[in-house]
C-alpha cells in the first residue's frame, strides 16, 4: 500500500451568486497516494475544476469558502494563511492548466516562467537556476532547450506549450500535481505525447497526480483510480479495472457508453440527453441524475443517496443502479420525434 | 527593425505631399488674404496694393503658387510671415519649443496621476477607493477643459497668486540663468497641471480596466499555482501586460498634446504654436498656418512611428522586421 498523499474529506466549496452561497464541490472525499494517477472525470459544470482549484486554493477568496479537510503532509490546508499556502503552492503542488497558451505570460520568455517558480522556493544562484530550467525543457522533451528558454510563448506551438507548462508545474519535484484537462486544448496525436510524458515523469518521481478529464479514453490510459463526478458530487470511485470493467452508476455507464468507438457496430453515439443542473438551481435532496434518466422508476432512487461499497475500493451513490437500464435506440428515437412535434 | 523605420519614413512623403495640397488649397479657399486687411486703411492706396499681390504672385494660378511654396519648403523654408515680417520657421521655432515643453510637462502629470490612480482602482475595484477614482474620472470626463483651466487660472493665477498667470518666461530674467530655467517652469506648472487634470482621466480608466480584465486571466492563475507573492503577481504579471496599450497609445498623446494645446495656451496666454495658430489664421498670416499644419501632420506621422516602436519594444509579439 502506498503512502498518501492527500486526502480529502468532506470538501464542499461554494460559489457566492447574489449573497448566496452554493455548493460547486459538494461533500467531495478521496485520497491520493504516492506514484499514483487517481482520475476525476465528469462532464463540464460537474465540479471538476472547481475541485483542483480548491485544492490549490486558486479561487477568489472574496466570493467562494471551503469547508471540509485537506489534508496534505499532515496539516490542513484550509487552515493556512496565504503566505503559508503559497510555500506549498509551485513547491509541493504543481499545477498543469488547460490551455497553454492563455496559462503562459504574453511578455515572458518561457525560461523565466519555469525560474520563476525557482525564485520562491530554492535557494539557487541565477545560474543555477538557468541550468536547472534547461535540465527540466530537456526533461518535458523540448527538442531545442536553449532555444527554447529565450522564446515566448506565441513562439511555440501548442504541444510544446503544454511540455513547457508542464516542466512549471514539475519544477520544484512537487510530491502532487493537479493536471486541469491537460490535453483537451492539444491535436489528439499531441495529446498521447503529453500523456505518455506525464506518465513518464510521474514513474520516476513518484509524484501523485490528480488528473482531471472528461475524456475517458485519457483516463483508460494513465490513470490507476477513477473518481467520477456528477453535479459536485462523487458518484463512483475504484479503480480504473473495477470502473471500466463493472460500471455501476448510471451516470458513468452513460458515460462510458459514450465513448465513441472505430469498432462498435452502433451506428449512433449514445447521448446523454440534458444537461448537469446549474448549481444555482438544482435540487440538493434526492438523487441527482434523476432528472437525466426518466424512465428509471422514482423508488429506485434513495431520498437521500449515499456511497455504498459495492466492492473492494468501489463505491457508487444512490441505489438506483440496481434498476438501471439503457433505453432501446427505438424508444430513444420516438421520443425526439414527439418532442419535436 | 531600421528597415521598418526607414520604409515607414518613405511611405510618410506621399502622405505629407497629398497633405500639403489640401492645406495649401484649403488656405487659398479661405476668404481674402493677407493684403485684404489694409482695403479698409484710407491711407493705402488701391492700386499699390494690387502691385503688391501682382509683386507677391498672389494673383497666380493655385498650382504656380503651389508648386513655388513646395519647392521652397522642402528646403525648410516656408516663406516669410505677413505680420511678423519675419522668415516663417525663426517665427515658429520659439513657440514649438514651449508647446514641446509645455506637451512634455503635460505628459509627465498625465502618468503620474494616471499610474498610480489606476493602479489603485484596478487592483481594488469595487472598493471606496476605486469608486472615488472612477467618480473624479467622471467628474474630469463631463468638465470641458476651456471652463476647467479658467477656473484653475482664476484660484491659482489670481487669487492665491501662486503661479503666473501668462507668458512663458519672465521678461526680467536673462536667458541661459537659472532664474530663466525655473521661470519657464513656474510658467509651464498651471497650464501642464490643467490639461493633465482633465486628460488624465481617460487613461486612469483605460489602465483600470485593463488591470481588471488581465487579472481574472489564465496567466495570473498559473502564477499564483507556482507560489508567487501576490505583490508579485502584480508587478511581474498583472501590469506589465496592463501597460502594454498605455505604452503604444504614448506616442499619439504626445502629437495631441502638440496639435490640441490651442485652448489652454490660448486661456494661459502662453506663446506656444497653438496661439500662434489661432492668431495667424485670423490675421490671413497663410505662410504661417500652412507651415503649422504640416509640421503639426508630420508630428502625427511620427507619433504613429513612434506608437509602433514602442509597440515592439515592449510586445514580444509584434515584432517588426
Amino acid at each position: 500500500m502506498n503512502k498518501a498523499i492527500l486526502q480529502i474529506e468532506n470538501l464542499t466549496t461554494s460559489f457566492r451568486i447574489r449573497n448566496k452561497y452554493h455548493a460547486a464541490v459538494d461533500d467531495v472525499s478521496f485520497t491520493v497516494n504516492e506514484n499514483e494517477i487517481v482520475a476525476v472525470v465528469g462532464e463540464s459544470g460537474c465540479g471538476k475544476s472547481a475541485l483542483a482549484l480548491s485544492i490549490m486554493q486558486l479561487h477568489n477568496k472574496q466570493r467562494t469558502k471551503s469547508e471540509g479537510t485537506i489534508k496534505y503532509k499532515d496539516q490542513n490546508l484550509l487552515t493556512l494563511n496565504e503566505t503559508q499556502m503559497n510555500k506549498v503552492r509551485g513547491k509541493e503542488m504543481g499545477m498543469i492548466f488547460q490551455e497553454p497558451l492563455t496559462a503562459l505570460n504574453p511578455l515572458m520568455t518561457i525560461g523565466k516562467q519555469i525560474e520563476e517558480n525557482l525564485d520562491y522556493h530554492t535557494d539557487l544562484s541565477g545560474d543555477e537556476k538557468k541550468k536547472r530550467t534547461i535540465g527540466l525543457l530537456t526533461q518535458v522533451g523540448i527538442p531545442y532547450p536553449e532555444r527554447t528558454y529565450k522564446q515566448y510563448p506565441h513562439e511555440l506551438s501548442g504541444g510544446m506549450r503544454q511540455r513547457a507548462m508542464i516542466s512549471i508545474a514539475i519544477a520544484c519535484n512537487p510530491a502532487l500535481v493537479i493536471a486541469d484537462e491537460p490535453t483537451t486544448a492539444l491535436d489528439v496525436t499531441i495529446q498521447a505525447q503529453i500523456l505518455d510524458l506525464l506518465k513518464d515523469i510521474q514513474s520516476r518521481t513518484k509524484m501523485g497526480i490528480i488528473l482531471i478529464t472528461h475524456d475517458l479514453s485519457v483516463v483508460a490510459e494513465v490513470a490507476d483510480r477513477i473518481v467520477v463526478m456528477y453535479a459536485g458530487q462523487v458518484v463512483e470511485t475504484g479503480s480504473v479495472k473495477e470502473i471500466f470493467n463493472n460500471p455501476l452508476h448510471p451516470y458513468t455507464r452513460s458515460l462510458l457508453n459514450s465513448i465513441p468507438s472505430a469498432t462498435s457496430e452502433k451506428n449512433r453515439l449514445h447521448v446523454i440527453e440534458g444537461i448537469v443542473p446549474s448549481i444555482a438551481k438544482m435540487d440538493r435532496v434526492g438523487c441527482r441524475f434523476q432528472d437525466r434518466i426518466p424512465w428509471i422508476p422514482k423508488h429506485a432512487h434513495e431520498e437521500r443517496p449515499q456511497l455504498h461499497e459495492v466492492g473492494k475500493e468501489h463505491f457508487v451513490r444512490c441505489t438506483c443502479y440496481k434498476e438501471f437500464y439503457f433505453q432501446a435506440e427505438g424508444d430513444a428515437l420516438t421520443h425526439d420525434i414527439t418532442q419535436s412535434r | 527593425m531600421w528597415k521598418f523605420i526607414l520604409r515607414r519614413l518613405l511611405v510618410m512623403i506621399p502622405q505629407l505631399f497629398l497633405l500639403s495640397i489640401i492645406v495649401f488649397m484649403m488656405a487659398k479657399a479661405m476668404p481674402g488674404d493677407a493684403l485684404s486687411g489694409q482695403e479698409i486703411n484710407p491711407r493705402a492706396n488701391p492700386a499699390e496694393l494690387d502691385r503688391i499681390r501682382e509683386e507677391l504672385g498672389l494673383n497666380d494660378p493655385w498650382y504656380q503658387q503651389y508648386l513655388r511654396w513646395a519647392s521652397n519648403a522642402v528646403q525648410g523654408d516656408f516663406g516669410i510671415s505677413y505680420t511678423h515680417k519675419t522668415p516663417v520657421m525663426d517665427v515658429i521655432e520659439d513657440r514649438l519649443w514651449n508647446t514641446v515643453f509645455l506637451a512634455l510637462v503635460t505628459l509627465i502629470f498625465t502618468y503620474m496621476l494616471a499610474i498610480p490612480l489606476g493602479i489603485l482602482s484596478g487592483r481594488y475595484n469595487d472598493t471606496w477607493v476605486d469608486k472615488t477614482v472612477t467618480g473624479y474620472s467622471y467628474v474630469g470626463f463631463g468638465t470641458p477643459i476651456f471652463i476647467f483651466a479658467l477656473i484653475m487660472l482664476f484660484i491659482f493665477g489670481f487669487a492665491l497668486d501662486w503661479f503666473p498667470s501668462g507668458g512663458s518666461v519672465d521678461s526680467k530674467v536673462d536667458e541661459g540663468t537659472f532664474a530663466y530655467v525655473v521661470s519657464k517652469i513656474n510658467h509651464l506648472i498651471l497650464p501642464a497641471l490643467s490639461t493633465a487634470l482633465i486628460a488624465t482621466t481617460s487613461t486612469i480608466q483605460y489602465l483600470r480596466n485593463e488591470i481588471i480584465d488581465n487579472k481574472i486571466k489564465d496567466f495570473v492563475r498559473t502564477a499564483r499555482s507556482k507560489g508567487v507573492p501576490e505583490s508579485k503577481v502584480y508587478s511581474r504579471h498583472i501590469l506589465r501586460n496592463s501597460f502594454l496599450p498605455i505604452a503604444a497609445f504614448l506616442g499619439y498623446e504626445i502629437t495631441g498634446l502638440i496639435g490640441g494645446a490651442v485652448i489652454i495656451e490660448t486661456i494661459f496666454s502662453y506663446p506656444g504654436l497653438g496661439q500662434l495658430f489661432l492668431s495667424s489664421v485670423s490675421l490671413r498670416d497663410f505662410s504661417v498656418v500652412t507651415a503649422i499644419v504640416m509640421m503639426t501632420g508630420f508630428a502625427t506621422l511620427l507619433g504613429t512611428l513612434l506608437s509602433d516602436i514602442i509597440l515592439s519594444a515592449v510586445d514580444p509579439r509584434i515584432r517588426i522586421e
